[in-house]
């Protein structure tokens, strides 16, 4: 395997593409007794509709989360999660809207797991009965996402942002979607995302890489199939469907989120540079030092539930800055002011150098993280480049990266706000 | 790794644990005080206070310009209950000097600035300033009544608040609404000061600085803490029984669609010489984790939840079961978690969830060495309970659990109260009718 290392983060990565097309990425930990491993699919909640081999395909909304759960069950009536519980292993899985993982986190026994992982996540088994039970306990978790605020105004930020884009559907689909769902969706969908030319498989504690290697190569499917194509409609317009959504809900005061959209990268270094560019230009329009937030915070309009990101998911990019405040407006004009007072004024030399180096610290705390390590592996493999690559790449973004990020993205017209105020009673 | 443990002056303690496996190091300062409902709030209020300014960096722009300048050293604001003590303080994250450029150390600025928040905040005529207590009383209340907004976490607090109805343990770490409300910064500046003077401190770093290093930067640090009379006499009010002879019932009505069911238990007499590794053990097998016992059948066997899981809390001698149900599975569900309990207590156990879970246990507690938030943690509840053993020592245990420790753990543990929380006015009957 090829190896790299990164001095500056006093890390060693791994790295290999089998035959059939899997991306291995393996970090070594001496020291360490965690072991930590993700083996994802490039496939989520908005892979709606895709093209693989010159076929069509549109599913209902919901699929990829319902595989995700129905993944567990193996021929024979075992069910992996509790085979590696058993074996001392924490087991789990998420779905996004661009990405599906399976991971677990062991002390022991590490070979056996991984095996366990890859076997069963490359075992497609469904059965009409068991297909009908899961379609019960996944309507039990839609409903608790009804329930929750923090769904509800995010799915309503994107509905806001987004025309027709699949991201505006939930991850776990609705009620009546996934009624549609059947055993022969899921060996479908099964066959044309988790093909290992479509994964990718992240390894980080004290382990030997060429033998994951060797597991890999031993349990997966030895052809390479072809890499579907996700076909995400039409492209977004730049601006906001509509500028403003609230709703009311069993919530103590008001929520809200502000976003905009973004124009994705190319993958690979375009891709990492966006990223960062990204979240150092937010960190110094709304971080914690910012005159922004401070400001607002001081005159009791924000607290500290309050928080940004830029997220890039299944063809998209959106920025999203919330939280909670009695005067969701006033926030919304403050941050268009402080939009406005950077594109004049420009940033201050001394706050981006000092930003810079926050941002540098929260990336080595970030690098504590078994699983953020892992994960960021996985999600910067299937954006085409190697998130280790991300602190040196820190040192060369500048100022006015930032000052135009937030110039071309963040103004006025492209804002929209997504607020949940309490219900009256 | 070795923790050492010194005394550094009357009532405070350095934890030291070195280790050089990590980017960053830790470090926290926690004030140690008995949790009780009239002064739980003002407590939990201070450290809140403090981190707005102090008297070099008199506002929240100038401290955290500060912050970034030390690489983004993260000093944030904990408020714990480690049963019925009340700690609070300051935890911080700094980046080991290896990978900053130019090698440089963080570890005596960031040591002086926890100090200078915890010793020298920005005051007025020796006050706290009105406008800062102000405001951070507000954002606390926001805090307390925002508990609603997500009904989980909701029902498990209210399951305490009721099972613990006599007892300060209902508070809660933040305190109570009311008592939030009638904080005044003049009553709040005298009970910090006492605080200052009473209080054990604990202080926990984790990282590569040898001890040395560290106790010459921290007793720097602290050397204008005020020392007088140390209150030693901190502690937690165990009950063993449930309060009345049958389960209490409390139900409670929210637009919801999907209903809580938490369950409330007294460990009971277990606790008397609690086990620590069986009572882990325990509680895995119950309901903790994917090979437990609730989660095999409440969930995947009988489909009666979405979650069903146990928690306990070694403190305090409790243990809640919670789960997310349709309104109308509510008494299968309530039927099937005592169910699954009684089994235990007649020794039904099979020898594979017994070894699942000593594993999981075991795996869980390793697995804590690699992690410093969990560390500090860790070794913040031994300094408190006296107890002298790593979470290495703890695993080994945990592997020599039988079934019958934790079927006797289990005949010990006596149900208290049922909590529910379902759905009341349109969406509720909504879901009715769909259901039906």
């Amino acid at each position: 395997m090829q190896s790299k290392n990164y001095p500056n983060i006093g890390e060693t990565l791994y790295c290999a593409t089998l035959s059939n097309g899997l991306k291995l990425n393996v970090v070594p930990k001496p020291g360490f007794s965690t072991c930590y491993a993700v083996f994802a699919a490039n496939y989520g909640g908005a892979h709606r509709r895709f093209t693989v081999d010159g076929r069509q395909a549109d599913t209902p909304a919901g699929v990829a989360h319902f595989l995700e759960h129905k993944m567990f069950d193996l021929p024979g009536g075992d069910n992996a999660l509790n085979i590696l519980s058993a074996n001392g292993a924490d087991p789990n899985a998420f779905t996004s809207s661009g990405v599906t993982c399976y991971y677990f986190q062991c002390t022991e026994h590490f070979e056996e797991n991984l095996r366990m992982l890859l076997h069963f996540v490359s075992t497609p088994y469904f059965t009409p009965e068991t297909v009908q039970k899961e379609q019960g306990i996944i309507a039990q978790e839609i409903r608790m996402g009804e329930d929750s605020p923090g769904s509800a105004i995010y799915y309503n930020l994107l509905e806001l942002l987004y025309e027709h884009h699949p991201i505006r559907d939930k991850v776990a689909g609705t009620v009546e979607s996934i009624a549609e769902i059947s055993d022969k969706t899921l060996y479908d969908c099964h066959k044309v995302f988790y093909a290992p030319s479509n994964m990718t498989l992240c390894v980080e504690g004290d382990v030997d890489a060429e033998k994951i290697r060797a597991i890999a190569e031993e349990l997966l499917p030895k052809d390479r199939s072809p890499v579907p194509s996700a076909d995400f409609g039409p492209e977004e317009g730049p601006l906001p469907v509509s500028p403003l959504r609230r709703e009311a809900m069993s919530v103590s005061a008001p929520q809200f989120l502000i976003g905009a959209k973004l124009c994705p990268a190319p993958a690979g270094v375009a891709a990492l540079k966006q990223h960062l560019v990204s979240q150092l230009a937010l960190r110094l329009l709304a971080g914690a030092s910012s005159p922004f937030y401070t400001g607002l915070y001081e005159k009791g309009l924000l607290n500290r539930d309050f928080d940004y990101e830029a997220d890039f998911s299944a063809g998209t990019g959106t920025v999203i800055i919330g939280g909670e405040s009695q005067e969701p407006e006033r926030v919304l004009e403050e941050l268009q002011r402080e939009v406005a007072r950077i594109c004049s004024e420009g940033i201050d030399p001394a706050r981006f150098e000092r930003a810079r180096r926050a941002s540098l610290g929260a990336r080595l705390r970030g690098l504590e993280d078994f699983e953020n390590v892992c994960v960021s592996l996985a999600l910067g493999q299937f954006d085409g480049y190697c998130a280790f690559d991300a602190p040196a790449m820190l040192e060369r973004i500048t100022k006015e990266d930032c000052e135009g990020f937030i110039r071309e993205n963040l103004a006025p017209e492209k804002l929209a706000m997504s607020i949940i105020e309490p219900e009256r009673s | 790794m070795e923790i050492t443990r010194t005394e550094l002056m009357p009532g405070v303690w350095l934890n030291h644990l070195r280790s050089d496996k990590f980017k960053t190091a830790c470090m926290s300062l926690t004030l140690l005080t008995q949790l009780k409902r009239d002064s739980a709030s003002m407590n939990a209020l201070i450290p809140y206070v403090l981190r707005r300014g102090t008297t070099r960096y008199g506002d929240m722009e100038a401290l955290s310009a500060r912050l970034e300048e030390l690489y983004g050293a993260a000093v944030e604001p904990v408020v714990r209950r480690i049963g019925e003590i009340q700690c609070v303080g300051f935890y911080a994250s700094l980046p080991e000097r290896e990978y900053l450029p130019g090698g440089q150390d963080v570890l005596r600025d960031t040591a002086e600035l926890m100090g200078e928040l915890l010793l020298s905040p920005a005051t007025r005529g020796g006050l706290l300033l009105p406008q800062y207590v102000d405001s951070e009383r507000d954002k606390m209340l926001d805090t307390i009544r925002s508990r609603i907004n997500e009904k989980r976490g909701y029902s498990l607090f209210r399951c305490i608040e009721e099972m613990c109805c006599y007892e300060d343990f209902a508070v809660g770490r933040l305190g109570g609404e009311m008592e939030c409300q009638a904080i005044h910064y003049q009553k709040l500046t005298k009970h910090y000061r006492a605080l200052l003077q009473t209080c054990p401190l604990e202080i926990f770093y984790c990282g590569r600085a040898g001890e040395d290093e560290v106790a010459s930067a921290t007793r720097d640090a602290l050397s204008a803490l005020p020392r007088g009379g140390i209150d030693y006499d901190l502690g937690t009010d165990v009950r063993m029984n449930a309060l009345e002879e049958a389960p209490r019932y409390v139900e409670e009505e929210l637009p919801v669609s999907q209903g809580k069911l938490v369950i409330g238990f007294r460990l009971g007499e277990c606790m008397e010489d609690p086990d620590i590794a069986a009572l882990h053990v325990f509680n895995s097998v119950y309901g903790s984790g994917t090979s437990s016992k609730l989660f095999m059948n409440v969930r995947e066997r009988l489909s009666l939840c979405y979650y069903a899981s146990s928690i306990i809390d070694i403190h305090k001698g409790i243990m809640l079961v919670a789960s997310g149900i349709e309104f109308e599975k509510f008494g299968a569900a309530r039927d099937e978690i005592l169910a699954q309990l009684e089994a235990m207590k007649r020794g039904e156990i099979t020898e594979a969830e017994l070894n699942a879970a000593k594993a999981g246990v075991a795996s869980d507690l390793r697995s804590l060495m690699d992690s410093q938030g969990e560390l500090e943690g860790f070794y913040l509840a031994q300094a408190l309970d006296g107890a002298d053993y790593g979470p290495m020592e703890l695993a080994e245990l945990a592997e020599s659990v039988t079934k019958e420790d934790v079927v006797a753990i289990a005949n010990s543990v006596e149900c208290d109260l049922i909590y529910f929380l379902k759905g009341g006015g349109d969406a509720g009957e909504d879901e009715e009718e769909d259901a039906e």
